[in-house]
């Protein structure tokens, strides 16, 4: 049970760091986006190690649908210890995954009360999602979006060449 | 003997054989040998869901050499060449071999140094790779 708690102060302290380190620029706006990318980053190696170890006994994928299913069950109960509460897709390379209870946002609170701060917390996991599609060969934008703590949404959207 | 990884987009991560005279061959035939991985890999539009699509299989026999491939889900290829005259490799041990393969590449994969995609550099890999390829030759 203790190992939950492990990552998720890890988490909060990264992001933490992560703006502390930046909070000497004079340029307000630049100075988040460049930390969002920063998380973002190093969600996106992790996720590439971590698909490379959780693939290693799976058979081949058929196509991206099998891929974002094993990415809503497989390795959404790994790293969050659940899975994703719904999947939808347009069939055309969009994908909107969706938590209810979002492990890293439950603490915060169930409701409205700091919004603004939850997309910094979400940046590693976006991260981290692009990273294991990347390493399966789809390149894609995630994006996340919260109304209601602890819910929150993860837009996928594949990059065809 | 010699044994190849390569990455999604076909350049080589890692090049090993023993012995090093003659070396050039083994790098050609590797390259031949990744079009038919190539081969391999697309014709899976069928639904075989079962752990042998990681393995490939011996891809060609020509006269001095056998040609094993296996491919992971992130599309990095492994490919060994053995000697034909070397019959006492059976099926079961090339496919441990990939397996040791694909164990070790797993922890270069997770080592926080490497950045996917750059040449494997690492000595623990490396000397994995040694004890393999002397117990195989």
């Amino acid at each position: 049970m203790a190992d939950d708690a492990l990552f998720e102060f890890l988490h909060m302290e990264i992001v933490a760091h992560v703006y502390k380190e930046q909070a000497t620029w004079e340029d307000i706006d630049k100075e988040r986006v460049t930390c969002v990318s920063t998380l973002e980053l190093m969600g996106f190696r992790v996720g590439q190690g971590l698909i490379e170890r959780f693939t290693k006994d799976c058979p081949t994928f058929k196509d991206d649908l099998d891929i974002m299913k094993f990415l809503c069950k497989d390795l959404w109960s790994t790293i969050f210890k659940k899975q994703i509460d719904n999947l939808r897709t347009n069939h055309q390379g969009t994908y909107v995954l969706q938590d209810n209870t979002f492990a890293l946002l439950t603490q915060f609170s169930s409701g409205k009360q700091y919004l603004e701060e939850a997309p910094k917390y979400l940046a590693f996991s976006c991260g981290l999602i692009r990273g294991a599609l990347s390493n399966l060969g789809l390149e894609s934008v995630v994006t996340a979006e919260v109304s209601l703590m602890p819910s929150c949404k993860f837009q996928v959207v594949i990059q065809k060449l | 003997a010699e044994i190849c990884i390569t990455s999604m987009d076909n350049y080589p991560l890692y090049i090993r054989s023993i012995p090093t005279q003659g070396e050039l061959k083994f790098h050609y035939t590797v390259h031949t040998s990744l079009d038919v991985v190539e081969e391999k890999i697309s014709g899976v539009g069928k639904a075989l869901a079962d752990q042998r699509e990681l393995y490939l299989g011996l891809l060609y026999p020509t006269e001095d050499y056998k040609v094993y491939g296996y491919v992971t889900n992130s599309k990095v290829k492994f490919v060994i060449v053995v000697d034909s005259s070397n019959t006492s490799l059976r099926d079961n041990e090339i496919r441990s071999m990939f397996r040791k393969l694909h164990n070790s590449f797993t922890d270069v994969m997770c080592n926080p140094f490497y950045n996917p995609g750059d040449p494997i550099q690492s000595k623990a890999f490396d000397s994995i790779v040694s004890t393999m390829m002397v117990q195989a030759c």
